[in-house]
Parts: structure tokens; C-alpha cells; sequence
């Protein structure tokens, strides 16, 4: 059963950064985009298994710190001409603490 | 307030590269109407040769399709023809009726061919060669004819020739000119490409000018006259004499055309309300008819359409290549000369290869390539650099691999590979995959081949070969920009040097506030411009602007190497390639408690442990107790040393002692890339001196220094730079060379390529020559470098914490 866990505050998310979460999952990388925007992805990239959460985070895409392949944070999937998708998280942020659906 | 309207006239690949560009910067501020007078969707002209010689179908060279266009919201009408513009109304009318008002026009109604005005040459089978049509009723004539006269010898006649040749038709081709593309070749290259076509079953008849054609029985062509009185069987007539810009339509509305439609940098014609892009415009007085400057002038009008106001388009130099299959040819610039120029020739007309380079003030102003033209587009980026040759003149003319590079890209020359060839080791990429893309996919530029194909998006190295294969498939279309002015990345059109300028200039600090002063296209840039902007303002100004850690890719964020796992790699600094029996054994005790799996000595004179997980960095770096070795920076890595005078029979100069002093000197100098260093204690260069950024060659009267050396992608052997005879003129020279280096060199750019595009004359000038400017640079470099704290102590203290901690649910 998926249920809403707080993970952190907004403010331990750098802006333009991303934190890991440690999971029984595997890990799950939260991103914090400059307009303060949070999304929550698996820590791999659909390419070879790269940790997203090192990646650089532009707009709403991080690059992975690999190969470069470019992901979408809202919906993980790969820009084009690149083909894949890394797993989304629910993520919400209520009065500064970061919650995770898992 | 409804979205305003764009009309486009002429659907061809000037105006649908604007539309392009338009939609990426400015998707919705257009309701987009379109029309196109051929009832083809946009395809790619260019390739309509390879259709008539049967190498592809007219499928592979659509570019837009229908979807494209509905998925934009574009209403596209095809096969009508656009006969009034209604300028007052702001409205345009086509030939069967259909209207549509605009707010703005747009006019690419390209060119049309010029026919010769002599008797006969509205005759059924008289032809001339420019779109899809044109194609189709030569493919036709073929399978039904048996004679064809193709009238012009330029490059449109003979890639018609060509393909009608290999079509299976007994082709002549006439030409006014006393030799083969006279506008594009020399006398002695256009007579090796007449062999080579003669050879190929194509006859010639040159100096000779058409009086008239003649009607058959059926009404049909059958015969060319010429005003020698020569008459030639001709069932099929194609005229290849030239295009005009189609103005018509312009004209018609009172648009002031002057051998085009007249536009002003920006694109904009005597209506401010109407631009006009592509073979139909005369920008300073020059129509283009290569596609390279066409889309660049679509850049330049999708950015005022689109308001932003920034961009201006101030012409293009070109270069040709013919796409006929197995005949190599190269020219650009001025190359013919005059008597201000010089000329280097090499003529070997047994093995079909002719190369002329035309210099001036020791600079290439043109040249000639027959035969072998693997060099041309780096003759061409010289060119178009206005780079001084004079350094290496002698090598010149054998082209980019004999000048001083012996890496892996100056292996294999494209035009000789074959498609299996793997042309991209790190991603292993065939030249025949390069080759497809760039035909279906309608690449035109070495990003797009990154892009899809991957080859050159790693280390780089075989970008040279990739705008070889690149310049081959789509010949004259493939414009490379001048190295200085290469935009940055895809989130601006500005330059490193621009970016840079624009720092200074306007004393901006942050990455935000470049970004929005030079309008950056995208909203936090991304992996290429960020760390290339944060490198510019920390060196512009040093006192001022803080270092960004989300402007720094993970490796120099972390402190660390990340490796193909996900694990780090820690590399503790060893002055010098010193160590010492404590240091060793804390290693050891390290790599015990946290099972490093491997430990490895490093190519610069130290240790690598490998294998460590992120969250356990920090206590390493406190457990082993020794400061940074920042292998993973772009930044000082090692100072390499021999043992030197301290031990070696041979030794002139305590080589391990003047390691360690520069090392010191240097400690936590970041750079536009990582910058190696090495001493060697006398000329038998144990420490391998001759393949570093800085390296220095001790002999019995005081040291050597060489720079620019380079042992990895491009393996480059150092420069002799100055002779000196104390230690503090090494740490002088040599610090001031770096100095000078972190200024002025672009982010990524080595020692070597830097010094490739400023000159080595141009260092020496400012650092050997220039004592003052030396003692400055120097002066620079040491407050700079002055106290600087060790990043790994600094995290031990706490300072980036969250980067190393994970978080639990």
C-alpha cells in the first residue's frame, strides 16, 4: 500500500539540485527546479543505469551525469532523439516539508 | 487578444527552416498559414541529384510532412500559387481563389531558372532543373529517349548530366565557358574534372554557345544548334544556365527588388510588415543559392518574428562541393589570386589529385581541392577564421593531420572509408549509420549528427572526421560557423568570446543575471552553457563572483570521480609524486575500512582508490588526512616529475624540488580544462615533459619550458616556449603562460587547441616578450591562487553537507 511520507524540508533541496532517497526499492533521486517546482524520479537512467540525482538540473530536465542523456522531471521520459523513461514518484510540498507517495 | 497571423509564400527549405526556427523561440504567438506552389510538402532540395542519379526516392527527401505541419497548427495549401499582395488590406490572394490577411509576411518564393532566350526553347522536351517535377521529366525522358544536351557545365548541369548518364542516356553537355565550373574550379582542376567525367561516358563541348533548338517531326526537341554551326541529336534539353531570384510577386506589390527582393540584417524588406528569406532575397547586394546562408538568414528572421530584436545577418562566405558520386571536389574563397597573393600548389595528375592554396598577409584567402578533398572543411575554418598560417605553412597544403597531430582523428580520411568503418570509437558509430541519418533525417549540422547518431557527443575526437562525412553527403550546404563565433550551445547564439566580453563589460556576477542580460534562449541554460558561464565570471572576476555549485557538473560539485556505477573514485594529492611511509599506510588503512575493491597508480604519479560510495567520501578524505589531488577537476591536476639531480647519475636540476614548488604555486587553480604540468631533470625527459600543458626540461644551464603539449584525445607534442636559468623564472613563465591561458582560453579548450587558435607567436608576445605584461599576469595569478583553502578540508568542516548525506523515509 503507497502512502505519503515526509522526507525533508523544501530547503534541504537546493535550488537547481536534487537529494537521494534511500529506498527497499532501490534509490529515488528528488529534484528542485529553479521556479521551486519538486519532482521525484528513480535514481537511474534509462540509458545504462546512471544516478540522475548527479545530473545538472535546466528547466525541467536533468542531464545525466554519465552519457548526457536529457530527462523530463514531470514525466521521465527521455527528450528526443533519445528513447526512455525512468519511473515518476508522486511528490507534493505542504507548508515547507517534502512529502513522497511510495 | 487572438494570435497574430503569418503568411509564408513559397514552402520551400529557406522559409520552412524559419518557420522552424520561429516555432522553437515564439511556439504560439502565430496562427501560421503557408503557401507552397509545387504539391510537395518542404523536402530538401538539395538531394533531388542523388534521386536523378537513382541513389534515393523522392520519400527519403521529404523533410516536413504533412504531419509536421498539423502537428504545429500550420494550415498549409499546396499547389497553389500566390498571384497579389494586397499591401493596404494586408492580404495575400492565390490563383484559384483561396485569401488569407496577415499581420506579418513572410516571402520565400525562391528562385526560378533562367531560360536562354533563343528559338526553341519552349519546345516539349526542353527542360530546366529545380524541383520535383523537373526530376520526374527527366527520370521519364530517360526510360523513352536516347539523347540528352544539358546546356551549362556548372555544378546543376553536371549533377543533371550525371544522373541522366547513369540512367542509361547518351549525354552532351555545352557550356559557354572555356572550362567546367569556371566559377568554382581553376582552369587545371575544371580540365581533371572533365577527364574524370569523359572517363564516365559524359561528352563535352566547351566554348560554345547555343543558337537555337529544334523541333522534331512530333513537335518534340530533337537537336541543339550551336552558332558554330555544330548541330547535336537532343531528345531531351535541360538548361542548367543559372537561377534569378523569383521577385515577381514581390514585385508586383511594389516591393523594391534590385536583383532580389532588397532586405535590410535583419531580413526585413522596404515593408517593414514583410520579410523575406532564402534564394529570392539580395542582402547587400548578394542573392545566395547555397543553403547554408539561406538558413542562417531563417535564423536571423524567425528571431525578429519572433521579437526578441537581437540577431543581425551580415552575409556568408561559401564553399562548393559537387555531389556526384566518386569525384572529390573543394573550392572556396578567392582561388584564383591575383598579384598580391601567393599560391602553394601540388599537382600529381596520375593520381588525379590538385590542391591549390591561395594566402595573403599569411592568411588563406581561397583554395582548390581535386581529388582528395578530406581537408577542405578544415581549410575552409581557417579560412573563414582569418587564422595567421605563417606558423605552419610548410605542412599546410598535406593538411590538418601532418600539422603536429598524430591523435586518433587524424587516422582515416571520410571520402575513404567504408560504411562499416567505425568513425566514433566511444560510441561506436559507422560511417554508414552517420551517412544515413544525415539523408533520412535531413541533418545539416555537426550538433544534429551528436544529437541522433551520437558520434562525436563523447570525447569529441572524431568531430573533424564527422564534418568530413558530414560536408561529403550534402556537399555546399554544410557551412561550418567561424570558430569564434560558434554559439556556446543551443541556449544562445552568443560565442564564448561574446559571453565573456559580456562579463567584463558589463561587470555581470551571477549565472542568472548573464543569462538574462544576453536573453538566453532556455530557462537555466543547461550542462554545456552553465559550468562554461560560472568559469568565465569566477575568472573574470575572481574577488566578486561566487563559485555555483549547480553550475558545476558532479564531478567538481562532489569533489570526486563519479564512475559507471554510481561509486567515486578519491585521488589524495602527492606533491610532486611524493609520498611518504605515513601516507601509505593511511591509504592502506582507508582502503581496509571501507573495502576499497581497487587501487590503482595513476598515470600523474599517485593513487586512486576506486570504488567508494558517495555517503563515505567525507570520512575517507578525514581518514587519509592529505589534501585534494583534483583529479576530477578542470583545473591543476599533477605536476609529474623525474628524480632528478636529487638522485640520478645524469641529472642537471633538482626536477623533484621544482615539481613540488610549482605544484605548490598552482594548488586548487581551476582552468578551462584539467592542465597537466611535468619536470624532467635533464633532456633524456624521463618525465615525459614533451605531452603537457607546461612542461619543463632541466639542462645544465637552467631549464627549458615547452607548452601546449597534450597526451590524450589529440596527442600534440609540446612547443619550445622560452629558455630560462632560476626556479623563480619557471614559476614566472610558467605561471604567467597559465594566466594568460585561463583569460583568454574558451571553457574545454586545452592548452593545445587554445594555442591552435591564438598562435603560439601570440603567447610568446604577451608572456616572453612583454615583461611587463608577464610580471602582471604572474602578479594575477599568484593572488589569486593565494591561501586557497582545500576543498576536501573545507567538507570535512561541513561546508555542501546535503551533497553527501542521503535522506531515509
Amino acid at each position: 500500500m503507497a502512502e505519503w511520507k515526509s522526507i525533508c524540508t523544501l530547503e534541504e533541496i537546493p535550488r537547481l539540485g536534487s537529494r537521494v532517497v534511500r529506498s527497499t526499492s532501490g534509490n529515488i533521486a528528488v529534484f528542485r527546479t529553479s521556479s521551486g517546482e519538486v519532482f521525484a524520479l528513480r535514481d537511474r537512467c534509462p540509458h545504462q543505469g546512471g544516478p540522475l540525482s548527479q545530473g545538472l538540473v535546466h528547466g525541467n530536465q536533468v542531464t545525466c551525469p554519465l552519457h548526457g542523456w536529457k530527462l523530463r522531471l514531470d514525466s521521465g521520459e527521455a527528450v528526443a532523439p533519445d528513447q526512455g523513461c525512468s519511473r515518476r514518484y508522486p511528490i507534493r510540498v505542504e507548508s515547507g516539508t517534502v512529502f513522497l507517495e511510495i | 487578444m487572438g494570435r497574430k497571423k503569418l503568411v509564408m509564400v513559397g514552402n520551400g527549405m529557406a522559409g520552412v527552416r524559419t518557420l522552424e526556427e520561429l516555432l522553437k523561440i515564439a511556439p504560439d504567438q502565430y496562427e501560421i498559414t503557408v503557401f507552397g506552389a509545387e504539391p510537395h510538402p518542404n523536402y530538401n532540395r538539395i538531394l533531388l541529384s542523388p534521386v536523378l542519379a537513382g541513389e534515393m526516392t523522392i520519400q527519403d527527401i521529404i523533410l516536413n510532412d504533412h504531419q509536421w505541419y498539423a502537428d504545429h497548427g500550420i494550415t498549409l495549401h499546396l499547389g497553389r500559387k500566390v498571384k497579389r499582395i494586397d499591401r493596404t488590406q494586408r492580404r495575400v490572394l492565390a490563383e484559384d481563389g483561396t485569401e488569407a490577411a496577415y499581420d506579418r509576411l513572410l516571402l520565400a518564393t525562391g528562385s526560378n531558372p533562367f531560360i536562354l532566350p533563343v528559338p526553341g526553347n519552349d519546345l516539349p522536351g526542353v527542360i530546366s532543373y529545380r524541383d520535383i517535377g523537373d526530376t520526374d521529366a527527366m527520370i521519364d525522358a530517360a526510360r523513352r529517349y536516347r539523347h540528352a544536351v544539358v546546356i551549362g557545365g556548372g555544378l546543376l548541369g553536371l549533377e543533371a548530366a550525371n544522373g541522366l548518364k547513369l540512367r542509361g542516356m547518351d549525354v552532351t553537355v555545352v557550356h559557354l565557358a572555356d572550362w567546367l565550373l569556371e566559377r568554382q574550379l581553376d582552369r587545371t582542376a575544371g580540365q581533371m574534372l572533365q577527364k574524370s567525367l569523359e572517363d564516365r561516358g559524359l561528352k563535352f563541348l566547351l566554348g560554345k554557345q547555343t543558337e537555337m533548338l529544334i523541333a522534331g517531326e512530333s513537335g518534340r526537341v530533337a537537336g541543339v544548334r550551336l552558332k558554330d554551326g555544330l548541330q547535336i541529336p537532343a531528345e531531351l534539353v535541360v538548361m542548367a544556365v543559372g537561377i534569378r531570384p523569383n521577385t515577381a510577386l514581390a514585385e508586383s506589390a511594389g516591393i523594391y527588388c534590385h536583383r532580389g527582393i532588397v532586405v535590410n540584417d535583419t531580413m526585413q524588406t522596404y515593408d517593414p510588415k514583410i520579410y523575406a528569406v532564402g534564394e529570392c532575397v539580395a542582402h547587400r547586394g548578394i542573392a545566395y543559392g547555397l543553403v547554408a546562408p539561406l538558413f542562417e538568414q531563417g535564423k536571423v528572421a524567425a528571431n525578429h518574428l519572433g521579437n526578441y530584436g537581437i540577431s543581425r545577418y551580415t552575409g556568408s562566405v561559401t564553399s562548393t562541393k559537387l555531389k556526384v558520386t566518386g569525384i572529390d571536389l573543394f573550392s572556396a574563397g578567392d582561388f584564383f589570386g591575383n598579384q598580391e597573393t601567393e599560391e602553394i600548389v601540388l599537382n600529381d595528375a596520375a593520381a588525379g589529385v590538385y590542391k591549390k592554396l591561395v594566402i595573403k598577409d599569411n592568411k588563406l584567402v581561397g583554395g582548390v581541392l581535386y581529388g582528395d578533398t578530406a581537408d577542405g572543411p578544415w581549410y575552409f575554418q581557417l579560412l573563414r577564421d582569418g587564422q595567421d598560417i605563417h606558423e605552419i605553412r610548410d605542412h599546410l597544403l598535406f593538411g590538418q593531420s601532418h600539422v603536429g597531430d598524430v591523435g586518433h582523428q587524424g587516422h582515416s580520411k571520410a571520402a575513404a572509408m567504408a560504411d562499416s568503418a567505425e568513425v566514433c570509437g566511444c560510441n561506436g558509430v559507422s560511417k554508414g549509420s552517420i551517412v544515413k541519418a544525415i539523408k533520412e533525417k535531413g541533418l545539416f549540422t555537426l550538433d544534429d549528427i551528436k544529437k541522433h547518431t551520437k558520434a562525436a557527443s563523447s570525447c569529441g575526437s572524431c568531430a573533424g572526421l564527422c564534418e568530413q562525412i558530414l560536408s561529403a553527403t550534402i556537399g555546399g550546404a554544410y557551412t561550418p560557423a567561424a570558430s569564434n563565433r560558434k554559439a556556446v550551445c543551443g541556449c544562445t547564439d552568443y560565442s564564448h568570446q561574446e559571453v565573456r566580453d559580456a562579463i567584463r563589460a558589463k561587470h555581470l556576477l551571477t549565472v542568472p543575471e548573464v543569462m538574462r542580460f544576453l536573453e538566453w534562449q532556455t530557462a537555466d541554460g543547461c550542462d554545456k552553457c552553465r559550468p562554461a558561464i560560472n568559469y568565465y565570471l569566477i575568472s573574470t572576476w575572481p574577488q566578486e563572483a561566487r563559485d555555483d555549485p549547480r553550475s558545476r557538473l558532479i564531478n567538481e560539485r562532489a569533489h570526486a570521480n563519479i564512475q559507471k556505477d554510481g561509486t567515486y573514485s578519491v585521488v589524495p594529492r602527492m606533491w610532486g609524486g611524493l609520498t611518504t611511509a605515513s601516507e601509505l599506510r593511511r591509504i592502506a588503512d582507508v582502503a581496509e575500512k571501507y573495502q576499497v575493491p581497487t587501487i590503482k597508480v595513476t598515470g600523474g604519479q599517485r593513487i586512486d582508490l576506486l570504488g567508494i560510495r558517495k555517503e563515505d567520501l567525507i570520512g575517507v578524505w578525514k581518514d587519509l588526512g592529505m589534501p585534494s589531488g583534483h583529479a576530477y577537476g578542470k583545473s591543476i591536476r599533477t605536476v609529474k616529475t623525474c628524480v632528478g639531480k636529487e638522485h640520478c647519475r645524469f641529472g642537471t636540476q633538482l626536477a623533484m624540488n621544482m615539481g613540488v614548488k610549482l605544484e605548490k604555486m598552482l594548488f586548487d587553480m581551476y582552468a578551462p580544462h584539467k592542465v597537466k604540468l611535468a619536470v624532467s631533470g635533464c633532456p633524456r625527459n624521463c618525465a615525459e615533459a614533451g605531452i603537457k600543458d607546461v612542461g619543463v626540461i632541466g639542462v645544465d644551464s637552467g631549464y627549458e619550458l615547452y607548452v601546449g603539449g597534450n597526451g590524450g584525445i589529440k596527442t600534440e607534442v609540446a612547443q619550445f616556449f622560452v629558455k630560462v636559468t632560476s626556479d623563480e623564472e619557471v614559476l614566472e613563465y610558467g605561471g604567467a603562460f597559465l594566466q594568460l591561458y585561463r583569460e583568454e582560453g574558451y571553457y574545454l579548450e586545452r592548452t593545445c587547441h587554445y594555442l591552435e587558435r591564438v598562435g603560439l607567436e601570440h603567447a610568446k608576445n604577451r608572456v616572453v616578450e612583454d615583461e611587463e605584461n608577464r610580471k602582471a599576469l604572474y602578479g594575477r595569478l599568484l593572488a589569486e591562487l593565494k591561501d586557497r583553502p582545500d576543498p576536501w578540508a573545507e567538507r570535512i568542516r561541513g561546508v555542501e553537507r546535503n551533497e553527501y548525506e542521503m535522506l531515509t523515509l
